[in-house]
């Protein structure tokens, strides 16, 4: 099967080959034959999803298409830590297993308002605390490559879904890594955008000086136009930036030359992998055969970036999630004061891993022990900020692995939390600076994985970071085989 | 900093969590490792280094302080996992307060 883009759902339509219900359609068929085997959702509403779409059939019978929003007709999903107004919003824990939202994230609203069809939300790990979508309360989702491997995470479901082609794109949210991972492991595009690009309102909150929102593709065309759509200021989210919204495809055909690609003289090498590492080095290569200019850069705090994030997301996270009491909504324990109440709701209602992060963030935070710890991780924040800085005036896209494996197998990481937590070693820094980075494949392993190039820029500069991963797939050519589902 | 059996128990009071005796013998150990790890960074000098706390240079954010619509309380309450139609309704806060 080809790859579904946005770009030619949007052409066929143009062309009038196709109405909007036969996407939708599309989609809805795709993950009925696969997502038995693959689990990337946790709910679909075909009736919702049908109905829109065939009330678009009727505007586009009309001959209104193109007015009707830049991605009239093309169906989508959504993780699930997006509140969608009406639809249930799990964030894969039991605390949220029936929480029904009285309000729409803003880039659901504005993904509806552009003509998307929402057909269903994806799974994740709990609160989006994990790597591998393995920390859901209520299924696994595998990885459509290899059905024994995980699909990465936290934004599993929202990869694979893409990368099975059950839809042309999906958003996720990317605290340290849960976009650029999954779709490294899955061998798609994964865009996390600069801090405060888009705005967060309706995003379940894990690390709010961390979350951002993002799209998974195909390509990072498609990924240009979902951001399009997406990105802005938003007067609901106090933190989301005043930054004007340029067009992301301006600059995708410009090319390499003229570029400066910096490669990471002092990254950390332990874990990485052999054929990681060749595939990098290869795309780097590429991207020098095709004009750029390969500049050698430092980043010598990143080494720290795993420590400072593991004490300042969980610090986060422990402030976000008190708000889970058991009191307002979410699923109530029986007690007979409010303390047991507010104790056996969360006990009940938060799987081991989110009790793992509101502990060691509790710990951090609690007195006595935030100077040492709480306090020094933010200084380190400023270190690691500090060194992108530098690195930043000598060039203008960095270069790294995404990870430092291909995907691993279900249950090889379960047992060893730290294990699990340095796998997010080269993606962390960005989230710590605030910094866009895109994961866009770049090779495939010896088992038939594929392998993840991830690219930095500068704060709210998308537009080169877009046109320098746009010019390296270019050159890369069509090597990524579609996965290939068995049985 | 070791993180003992003890020391999962009061935090996890502190975090309004019931742990239960397994559940500590099961995490004393792997926080300790991860703490752990986060001590590398007491071995780098941070002196005079100021805090990040957050990645945009933010200002005080401010808005008019004019009355706008809300979610109506029905919507809201619809979610409430106990109320009274008007309220969402605990168990008594104040020990001897009338039921």
């Amino acid at each position: 099967m080809s790859r579904w883009t946005v770009k030619e759902t949007l052409a066929s339509l143009q062309r009038r080959e196709s109405k909007p219900s036969e996407w939708t359609k599309r989609a809805l068929d795709r993950i009925r034959e696969a997502d038995q085997r693959i689990g990337a959702f946790l709910s679909v509403d075909e009736e919702r999803a049908l109905t829109a779409a065939r009330q678009m059939d009727e505007v586009f019978e009309d001959g209104g298409a193109q007015a009707q929003g830049a991605l009239f007709g093309v169906p989508y999903a959504l993780k699930d830590n997006l509140c969608t107004r009406g639809l249930r919003t799990t964030a894969a824990s039991r605390i949220l297993e029936n929480y029904i939202p009285p309000y729409s994230a803003t880039v659901a609203d504005k993904l509806a308002a552009a003509g998307g069809v929402l057909v269903g939300k994806t799974n994740l790990d709990e609160f989006a605390m994990g790597s591998s979508t393995e920390n859901s309360a209520f299924q696994l989702t595998r990885n459509p490559y290899r059905l024994e491997a995980v699909p990465g995470g936290s934004s599993g479901g929202s990869a694979a879904a893409v990368a099975a082609g059950m839809v042309p794109f999906s958003l996720g949210s990317d605290t340290g890594g849960s976009i650029r991972q999954p779709a490294a492991f899955c061998g798609v595009v994964g865009l996390k955008p600069t801090y405060g690009r888009v705005s967060r309102y309706g995003l379940i909150a894990f690390a709010s000086s961390l979350d951002q929102i993002g799209p998974f593709t195909q390509t990072v065309e498609d990924a240009a136009l979902v951001m399009n759509i997406i990105s802005g200021h938003d007067p609901l989210d106090s933190t989301s930036a005043p930054v004007e919204v340029e067009d992301f495809t301006a600059d995708l055909a410009k090319g390499l030359a003229g570029l400066r690609i910096g490669i990471v003289r002092d990254i950390p090498q332990e874990g990485l992998d052999s054929q990681v590492r060749e595939a990098v080095e290869k795309a780097v290569e590429a991207m020098r055969g095709a004009g750029a200019e390969v500049v050698e850069v430092e980043l010598p705090h990143s080494q720290y970036a795993v420590a400072t994030y593991y004490l300042i997301a969980p610090a986060e996270a422990s402030s976000n999630l008190a708000r889970y009491d058991g009191v307002r909504y979410g699923r109530r324990a029986d007690a007979d004061t409010l303390l047991e109440l507010y104790e056996r709701s969360r006990s009940e209602g938060f799987g081991l891993e989110v009790k793992r992060r509101i502990m060691i963030g509790t710990f951090a935070l609690s007195s006595g022990y935030y100077d040492a710890y709480y306090r020094r991780a933010q200084q380190m924040r400023t270190l690691i900020r500090d060194d992108f800085n530098r690195a930043f005036e000598r060039c203008d896209v960095i270069v790294m692995p995404t990870t430092p494996t291909p995907a691993f197998d279900i249950g090889a990481k379960t047992a060893d939390p730290l294990q699990m937590y340095l796998n997010d070693i080269y993606t962390i820094p960005a989230n710590l600076a605030g910094l866009p980075g895109i994961s866009v494949p770049c090779g495939m392993s010896a088992e038939g994985l594929p392998i993840g190039l991830q690219m930095l820029a500068k704060a709210f500069d998308e537009r080169t970071l877009l046109r320098a991963a746009h010019a390296y797939e270019q050159i890369r050519g069509d090597v990524i085989p579609a996965p290939v589902l068995e049985g | 900093m070791k993180i003992t059996h003890e020391t999962v128990q009061h935090v996890a009071k502190l975090a309004r969590l019931a742990v239960s005796e397994e559940e500590a013998r099961q995490l004393a150990p792997q926080l300790d490792e991860i703490i752990g790890y986060a001590e590398q960074l007491q071995a780098v000098d941070l002196e005079g280094v100021e805090p990040t706390s957050h990645p945009l240079p933010l200002v005080n954010v401010l808005r008019k302080d004019e009355p706008r619509p809300s979610l109506p309380r029905e919507e809201v309450l619809a979610g409430a996992p106990d109320h009274d139609g008007e309220q969402v309704r605990v168990p008594a806060v104040l020990e001897g307060y009338g039921e």
